[in-house]
C-alpha cells in the first residue's frame, strides 16, 4: 500500500517539478528576448557611434570599429554641428538647470508637507486637497498662457520660468506627506519645541534628515524629469544662442537629414547625450526601481 | 475649561507656521501654473493673428468643434478632430500591447513557485528605456528606420537579411525600403512601438507593486487548495488589481493626451505629418508660428477643451486612489463631534 503511494505521489511531485521547470525556462528565454528588445536600439547606437560613414552605409555590424575617435573630432569640430551642437555648453546647461530645479523640488515639497502634516490650521485639510485635485492638470495644457505670460514679463529666453516652477510640485508633496503620514511622529517636534528649538530649525535639522530616504526617492525622479524635459525649454528658450541651448533641444536640431549626413557623427552625437543617464541609472538603479514601486511616478 | 483655552493658545501660537511653510508652494503654483491656466481661458476668448487683442467670446471653441464657413476655419476643424484620432490612435496603440506584457511580466515577476534567475537584472533592463530622454530616444528610432533608398537605417538592414526587403541589384543596388518614417501606417506604428518599449517596464513595476500588495495567504489558500496559475490570476489576481489597473489607465491616458516629444521630433525636415501629429503638438504649432500668422485664441481653446477632458479623467483618478482609511476616520471624527454637542447640550451647554 505505502509503496503503491509512494510511488503515485512520487510521480505527481516529479511531473510538477518538471512542469515548473520546464515553464521557468520558457519564461526565461522569453524574459532574455525581451532584454534584447530592450537593448539592441542602444547597442545598435553605441556600436555605430563608433563606426564611419561608409561602413554603417555598408550593412549592420554588431561589434564595434575603430572610428570613435574621428567621429568625435567631427562632432567637436564639424561647421555643422558647432552650429547646432555643442556637447559641453548642452551637458553645463542642463546639468545647471536640472540641479537648481531638483534642489527647489526637493526642499520645498518637503517644506509644504511637513506645514500640512505637522501643524494645525484651518486651511490644512483644503490647501492639501487641492494640492490632491492639481496633481493631475499636465504642463501641456496651461503651455498657451504660460508663454504669453512670460512673454509679457519678459523672461523668455531666460533660464528662470524653467527654474522656479519646480518649487510647486504637487505630486511629490503628496507622496512627501504620505511618507511622513508613516514615519515621522509629532512627539519629535514636541520635544524639540521643549528643547527650545525654533519651528524653522526644527525642519531643517531633525525634518529633512529623517526624510532622506524620501527626498532621496525623490530627487532622482526630479532630476531625471528635467534632464528629459523637451516641452518647456524648446518653448521657453525660442531664440537663443546655441551657448545657452539645452541638450534635448541639440539633440533635437539632429533631426534634419539635409545639415547632417555623416550618420556616425549623428549617432555619437545621441549617444554622447543619453551616456549620462544610463550611467547614471546602472549606479542607483536600486533606488529608482524601488521607488517606481512605492509612489507610482509617471510622468 | 482649563484644557480648551490651553489648546485655543496652542493653536493661536503655531498655527501661522503651518501658513508660513506651505506658502512658498502656493504662491509659485499661483503665478506660474495656476494664472498661466486663467490666462490660457483668457486667451482662449480672444481672436488670432493680427486680433489677438479683440475680444472674440466663443467663436474660437465654435470654430474648432463645429467649423463653419471659410476654407481656414474649416481646416482648423478638421485638423484639430484629426490630431485627437490621432492622439488617441497611438495612445490605444500604445497602451494595448503595454497593458498585456507588463500585467503578464509582473504576475511572472511576483510567483513564486517559478525558479527564474536573474529577475533583478531584467527588472532593472526593461526599466531602462523610460529614463532615458524622449528627444533622444525620437531622434534615434529616427535614425534607426531611416528609409534612405541608397543607406538604409538598421530597420531596414534588419528586414534586409530576413529577406523582406529586397535589394535591386541591377539598378545601382538601391534598397526597396520601408517607408518607416514616411509611411502612415508604418510610421504610427513605429510611435507606438516607441512609447510600448519606453512604458511597458514603468506599468510592470506599478503592476508588480500592487500584486504584492495583495494579501499572501490569498495565494497560499488557493495553491492548497489546487487552483491553477491560471485560475489564481483570473479569480484573485485580476480582480483584486482592477483598482490599479484603472489607476494606470487613467493615468496612462493622461499622459497619452500629451504626447509631444515623439510626434513632434520623428521626422527629418521640421515638418511633422498629418498621421502622426497629436494635440500638443498642434497646439505648440499654432501659439509658435509667425507673429502674425499665430493662431493664439484657437491655441488656447483647444488647450482648454483638452484641460477639461484631463480634469474629468483626473477626478476619477482621484475618486478612485483616495484614502479610505482617512474618509472613514474624518466620518468618525464629525460622528464623536456631534455626540459631544449632543451632550454639552444636555448639561445645559456646560462642557466638563
Amino acid at each position: 500500500m505505502s509503496n503503491n503511494m509512494k510511488s503515485v505521489y512520487g510521480k505527481a511531485k516529479d511531473n510538477y517539478t518538471l512542469k515548473i521547470k520546464l515553464k521557468s525556462g520558457i519564461l526565461f528565454l522569453w524574459f532574455v528576448i525581451l532584454t534584447i528588445i530592450c537593448l539592441l536600439p542602444i547597442y545598435i547606437l553605441i556600436i555605430n557611434a563608433t563606426r564611419s560613414h561608409t561602413d554603417i552605409s555598408n550593412g549592420l555590424s554588431f561589434v564595434p570599429s575603430t572610428y570613435l575617435k574621428s567621429n568625435f573630432n567631427k562632432v567637436l569640430n564639424e561647421p555643422a554641428f558647432k552650429f547646432a551642437f555643442n556637447i559641453f555648453h548642452g551637458y553645463k546647461n542642463s546639468l545647471f538647470i536640472t540641479c537648481c530645479s531638483t534642489f527647489l523640488t526637493v526642499f520645498f515639497s518637503a517644506l509644504t508637507a511637513y506645514g500640512i502634516h505637522v501643524y494645525d490650521f484651518k486651511l490644512k485639510e483644503v490647501s492639501y486637497t487641492v494640492i490632491l485635485l492639481v496633481m493631475m492638470v499636465p504642463m501641456q495644457v496651461t503651455s498657451a498662457g504660460f508663454v504669453a505670460f512670460m512673454a509679457d514679463l519678459k523672461l523668455t529666453n531666460t533660464y528662470w520660468p524653467l527654474i522656479i516652477p519646480a518649487v510647486a510640485a504637487p505630486a511629490v508633496v503628496y507622496f512627501m506627506r504620505s511618507y511622513m503620514k508613516s514615519s515621522f511622529p509629532l512627539d519629535i517636534v514636541e520635544a524639540a519645541r521643549i528643547d527650545g528649538c525654533g519651528e524653522f530649525r526644527t525642519f531643517l535639522s531633525i525634518a529633512i534628515p529623517m526624510m532622506k530616504p524620501a527626498i532621496a526617492v525623490q530627487a532622482i525622479f526630479a532630476f531625471i524629469a528635467s534632464w528629459n524635459n523637451f516641452y518647456n525649454p524648446n518653448m521657453i528658450l525660442i531664440n537663443v544662442p546655441l551657448t545657452k541651448k539645452t541638450l534635448p533641444m541639440m539633440v533635437s536640431s539632429l533631426q534634419s537629414s539635409d545639415k547632417f549626413n555623416d550618420y556616425g557623427t549623428i549617432y555619437l552625437a545621441i549617444a554622447l547625450s543619453i551616456i549620462p543617464i544610463i550611467i547614471a541609472y546602472v549606479a542607483l538603479s536600486r533606488f529608482i526601481i524601488a521607488g517606481v514601486a512605492l509612489g507610482g511616478v509617471k510622468e | 475649561m482649563s484644557s480648551n483655552a490651553h489648546r485655543r493658545i496652542k493653536s493661536v501660537s503655531y498655527a501661522k507656521y503651518g501658513y508660513f511653510f506651505i506658502l512658498p508652494f502656493f504662491l509659485v503654483y499661483f503665478f506660474f501654473q495656476l494664472w498661466p491656466l486663467i490666462n490660457t481661458f483668457i486667451v482662449s476668448f480672444h481672436g488670432n493673428g493680427k486680433d489677438v487683442a479683440e475680444w472674440m467670446g466663443l467663436q474660437n471653441y465654435k470654430d474648432i468643434l463645429f467649423g463653419g464657413e471659410g476654407r481656414k476655419v474649416r481646416v482648423i476643424h478638421e485638423s484639430f478632430f484629426r490630431c485627437l484620432g490621432n492622439t488617441f490612435i497611438l495612445w490605444i496603440g500604445n497602451f494595448i500591447p503595454q497593458l498585456a506584457l507588463s500585467l503578464s511580466l509582473a504576475v511572472w515577476f511576483t510567483e513564486a513557485q517559478l525558479k527564474i534567475p536573474g529577475k533583478g537584472f531584467f527588472k532593472v533592463v526593461m526599466y531602462l528605456p523610460n529614463i532615458i530622454t524622449a528627444a533622444s530616444v525620437a531622434v534615434l528610432f529616427l535614425q534607426l528606420c531611416g528609409q534612405s533608398e541608397t543607406n538604409p537605417g538598421a530597420v531596414n538592414l534588419i528586414l534586409h537579411k530576413f529577406g523582406i526587403v529586397s535589394k535591386d541589384v541591377i539598378g545601382q543596388g538601391l534598397y526597396d525600403t520601408v517607408k518607416l518614417v514616411e509611411g502612415k501606417w508604418e510610421s504610427r506604428i513605429v510611435i507606438m512601438f516607441i512609447q510600448t518599449w519606453m512604458w511597458f517596464g514603468n506599468t510592470m513595476i506599478m503592476l508588480m507593486s500592487g500584486i504584492q500588495g495583495i494579501n499572501p495567504s490569498l495565494f497560499e489558500a488557493a495553491s492548497i487548495d489546487g487552483a491553477s496559475s491560471g485560475q489564481v490570476f483570473r479569480k484573485i489576481t485580476l480582480p483584486l488589481l482592477t483598482p490599479i489597473m484603472a489607476y494606470t489607465l487613467i493615468t496612462s491616458m493622461i499622459g497619452g493626451l500629451q504626447m509631444f516629444d515623439i510626434p513632434f521630433l520623428y521626422n527629418k525636415d521640421m515638418n511633422v505629418r498629418d498621421h502622426i501629429k497629436t494635440v500638443a503638438v498642434m497646439i505648440y504649432q499654432y501659439f509658435h508660428a509667425q507673429a502674425n500668422e499665430n493662431k493664439m485664441g484657437y491655441a488656447g481653446a483647444a488647450s482648454v477643451l483638452l484641460f477639461f477632458v484631463t480634469l474629468t479623467l483626473g477626478l476619477i483618478a482621484f475618486y478612485m486612489t483616495r484614502d479610505k482609511d482617512e474618509i472613514a476616520k474624518k466620518k468618525m471624527r464629525k460622528k464623536a463631534a456631534k455626540e459631544a454637542k449632543l451632550e454639552s447640550r444636555q448639561f445645559g451647554g456646560i462642557r466638563l
